[in-house]
Formats: C-alpha cells, sequence, structure tokens
C-alpha cells in the first residue's frame, strides 16, 4: 500500500534538480554535484549529500532546503546522511552547471586542475608554472588575472578581466 | 563496521582518540588565529583569503573532533570538546598557538603547517580506519590549496623588497625551533602505525624538508640549522599564549552553558 504511494526515484532526483544552491541560487543542488544517492529505506527516503567544503557555512542551509522540498511533495521521513568519500571535486559540476554558472558572470572551474593535481609537479618543477587561462564571462578575453585564490564564498576565486577591466568570480577547483 | 570495531580492539582507544584530537586541535587553534586577522589584514583580499582558510580549517575542526568523540564514546561532540577542555587537554602543536605577529609571520607560519599538514594527510589517506581515510581524502584538496598560496606568497614576500625579505626572515627564524614537534613520535604514534591508522610523525619529516627548502630556497631565504627544539604540546604542555586563544574562544559556553542561537 504504501509502497503503491512512494514517488519514484526519478521523481525525486527531478525534485532534487529544482533546490538551488544557497549561495549561487542559479544552479541546483544536483548541477553542483553534491547530491550522491537517493534511495529508500523501508519507509524513509534517504538522500546522501556530500560537502562541498569542510566549512562551507551553506551545509546546514543545503539540507534544510532538501528536507523542505521533499516534504513539500509529500514526503514526510526524510533522512540525510552525509557521505565523505569520494569526496567532492568541482568536476562533478554538471555541463548545465557550468553554463548557468558563465551566465551569472562566474567562471566554470576547469577539469584537471585541481591545486593536489598541480602542486607536487610544479614544485618538483615538472610541468613548469605556466597559469592557468581564465576566460572572462562577460567578454570572453583570455586576458585575465588572479586578484587572490579566495573570493566572496568558500568556493571562489577572485579573478579580473584586463580587457573589459571587469572583477568576475571563479569557482575554485578542488 | 565489523572492521572498524576490529581494529578499534586492537589499537588502544585512547590513543587513537589521543591522535584525533591533535588533528582537531591543529586545525581549531590554527584556524582560530587565522579569525583574528578578520577585519585587519593589509588588502580586502588578504583578509578574505585569511577568513577562507581559517573558515576551511573550523570545518576540518568538525570533522575530526566529531570522530575523536565518537571513538571516545562518553557521548562528548565536537562542540563540547571544543568549548570545554582546558589547555592541558589539547594536543595542537605549539606552532598553531604562536601569536600572529606581523603579516609575515602569519604567512610563514601558514606555510611551515600547511607542508606539514598536507604530507600527514595524505599519509592519512591510506589509513587502516576508513572513516579517518575519508575524512583525509576531502580535507587534503582544501590543505593543498592552503599550501599552494601559502608557499607562493613566501616565495613572493622573501624574494620581494628589502623590506618584506626581512621580516620573513625574521619569521622564519622566530618560528623554525616549532617545526621539530611535528617529527617527534610521541608514546602512542608507534602502534598507532603498526596498526595502519596513521603514518610515524618522524617519516613525514623527509619529504617536508625537500618542501620547505624548496620553498625557501626560491624565497632567497635558505633553510635554517637545526637547533633546539620546542615540544610539549601533543602532551599538552602548552606555552602561555594557548590560554588567551582558549580564554577568548570558550567564554560564551563557559559563560552560558549550552547556549545556543
Amino acid at each position: 500500500m504504501a509502497t503503491a504511494l512512494r514517488p519514484s526515484i526519478e521523481d525525486v532526483w527531478n525534485w532534487l534538480s529544482h533546490v538551488p544552491d544557497p549561495e549561487i541560487p542559479i544552479i541546483s543542488v544536483t548541477d553542483l554535484g553534491i547530491i550522491r544517492d537517493v534511495a529508500w529505506d523501508r519507509e524513509a527516503l534517504v538522500v546522501t549529500v556530500t560537502p562541498t567544503y569542510s566549512g562551507c557555512p551553506a551545509t546546514a542551509v543545503i539540507n534544510q532546503d532538501i528536507e523542505r522540498a521533499l516534504k513539500e511533495k509529500g514526503i514526510e521521513n526524510v533522512r540525510l546522511e552525509r557521505r565523505l568519500s569520494p569526496a567532492w571535486t568541482t568536476d562533478w559540476i554538471s555541463a548545465e552547471g557550468r553554463e548557468k554558472l558563465g551566465n551569472y558572470g562566474i567562471a566554470a572551474p576547469i577539469d584537471g586542475t585541481t591545486a593536489e593535481s598541480t602542486l607536487m609537479e610544479r614544485i618538483a618543477g615538472l610541468a613548469g608554472g605556466a597559469p592557468l587561462t581564465v576566460q572572462c564571462p562577460r567578454c570572453n578575453s583570455g586576458r585575465t588575472e588572479k586578484i587572490s585564490q579566495f573570493g566572496s564564498t568558500p568556493c571562489k576565486a577572485s579573478y579580473r578581466c584586463r580587457d573589459c577591466l571587469e572583477p568576475f568570480d571563479y569557482f575554485k577547483c578542488i | 563496521m565489523a572492521q572498524t570495531i576490529a581494529m578499534e580492539a586492537a589499537v588502544d582507544r585512547a590513543a587513537l582518540f589521543e591522535f584525533l584530537l591533535g588533528m582537531g586541535d591543529n586545525t581549531l587553534v590554527l584556524g582560530h588565529r587565522l579569525s583574528e586577522w578578520c577585519g585587519h589584514a593589509p588588502a580586502l583580499e588578504e583578509d578574505i583569503a585569511l577568513a577562507n582558510t581559517a573558515l576551511d580549517l573550523i570545518g576540518q575542526t568538525q570533522l575530526w573532533l566529531g570522530l575523536a568523540g565518537e571513538v571516545e564514546g562518553n557521548g562528548r561532540n565536537a562542540d563540547e570538546l571544543a568549548f570545554l577542555r582546558d589547555a592541558r587537554e589539547f594536543r595542537n602543536l605549539l606552532l598553531a598557538e604562536r601569536p600572529n605577529g606581523d603579516y609575515g609571520r602569519t604567512l610563514m607560519r601558514q606555510f611551515l603547517f600547511d607542508a606539514w599538514h598536507y604530507l600527514a594527510l595524505k599519509g592519512l589517506r591510506a589509513s587502516s580506519d576508513p572513516r579517518i581515510a575519508a575524512i583525509a581524502e576531502k580535507t587534503s584538496k582544501e590543505v593543498a590549496y592552503h599550501l599552494e598560496r601559502s608557499r607562493d606568497l613566501v616565495i613572493r614576500l622573501g624574494d620581494g623588497t628589502a623590506e618584506s625579505h626581512a621580516r620573513m626572515k625574521k619569521a622564519l627564524d622566530e618560528l623554525w625551533s616549532y617545526t621539530g614537534e611535528m617529527f617527534v613520535n610521541e608514546a602512542h604514534d608507534a602502534a598507532l602505525a603498526a596498526a595502519g591508522l596513521a603514518p610515524e610523525p618522524e617519516s613525514l619529516k623527509p619529504e617536508w624538508n625537500t618542501l620547505v627548502a624548496e620553498t625557501l630556497c626560491a624565497a632567497t631565504l635558505g633553510k635554517p640549522q637545526d637547533g633546539y627544539m620546542h615540544r610539549g604540546g601533543k602532551r599538552g604542555l602548552h606555552t602561555e599564549h594557548l590560554g588567551y586563544v582558549l580564554a577568548e574562544m570558550q567564554f560564551l559556553q563557559r559563560a552560558y552553558p549550552g547556549a545556543s542561537w
């Protein structure tokens, strides 16, 4: 009986794709790639979430938003589980999410350029110190420079375009 | 799960608890130190960068102290461990509690710590305890980012103006005697290493030496000779500075127990 009334897992994923990230509301929690699993455990819907950054203050708000969105769809028994491993990486941000970020004025992360993947090579002098080319999300110029490795939220760095002179955020890679 | 329980039985639970406190207390105390710069850093971008690094470290503290409380099994959570222990119960390195000094000293302290922190976490990713391995996997990515930044700034300021070079040199000389403690094996470290839970502290030294020497050379500062090394933090024997950190950090929970908002 209860089983027959259960929404399908596909429906739940679809609902979650409308839950915005509290700090960058143009992208959803599914665009971010932080929803790792959705499954029924008897009467409870278990949503497995991985944090972006250990100290991200939005984590608690994200959990509340997920719970609220599912309750609005009539699911009373929701259990949120945290999964640390495999650790979240910006590579998991969806293609759609990257496009939305660009339109919003935030340069999307460039795959394969995490500090971790380049650090040791650079220290050993193997890969050289070639800086990243981050494209300006406003005028698409490649003539940009890093102002600071950190930005307005834990997930972003600050850049400036040397052509249109606009400062912009770059989604930092981890 | 059964595997985890078997492992805990093999290794003294108290030893594992001490080790986890050490990881969490390092990030807690250094995170607090960095947050002291909030609103005071020499440039807005630096202010934001330090606050963000502090935020990462406090987030990591919640993971380490959360697990410490779980291993201890007395129902203490991360908040209780952070706010309701006294200085003698803290297991952080003395380096983490060194006062900020000028901006150069803060950055030098950060670089010396980040280099150790990154290598320690890299080793812990292979921990036989999947909970420790998962935290190390998560946090080492953030710490690689910290190290990239602190290394870059140490090089730029060391190889900068006469003034910035002199300040970085002074910072390095002041802090060097606090680096030896990172590699000192304490009583429980051999048992933890034998169980595959954590690498022995002294095993991290060769790689740290290489990394630090390379950076200090690029910064035109040179690596100091090892001399007398302070120690005691990992056993709860701290400098007078930790008490002031705790007084500020713990005041609210001590004055108004259980306060929340």
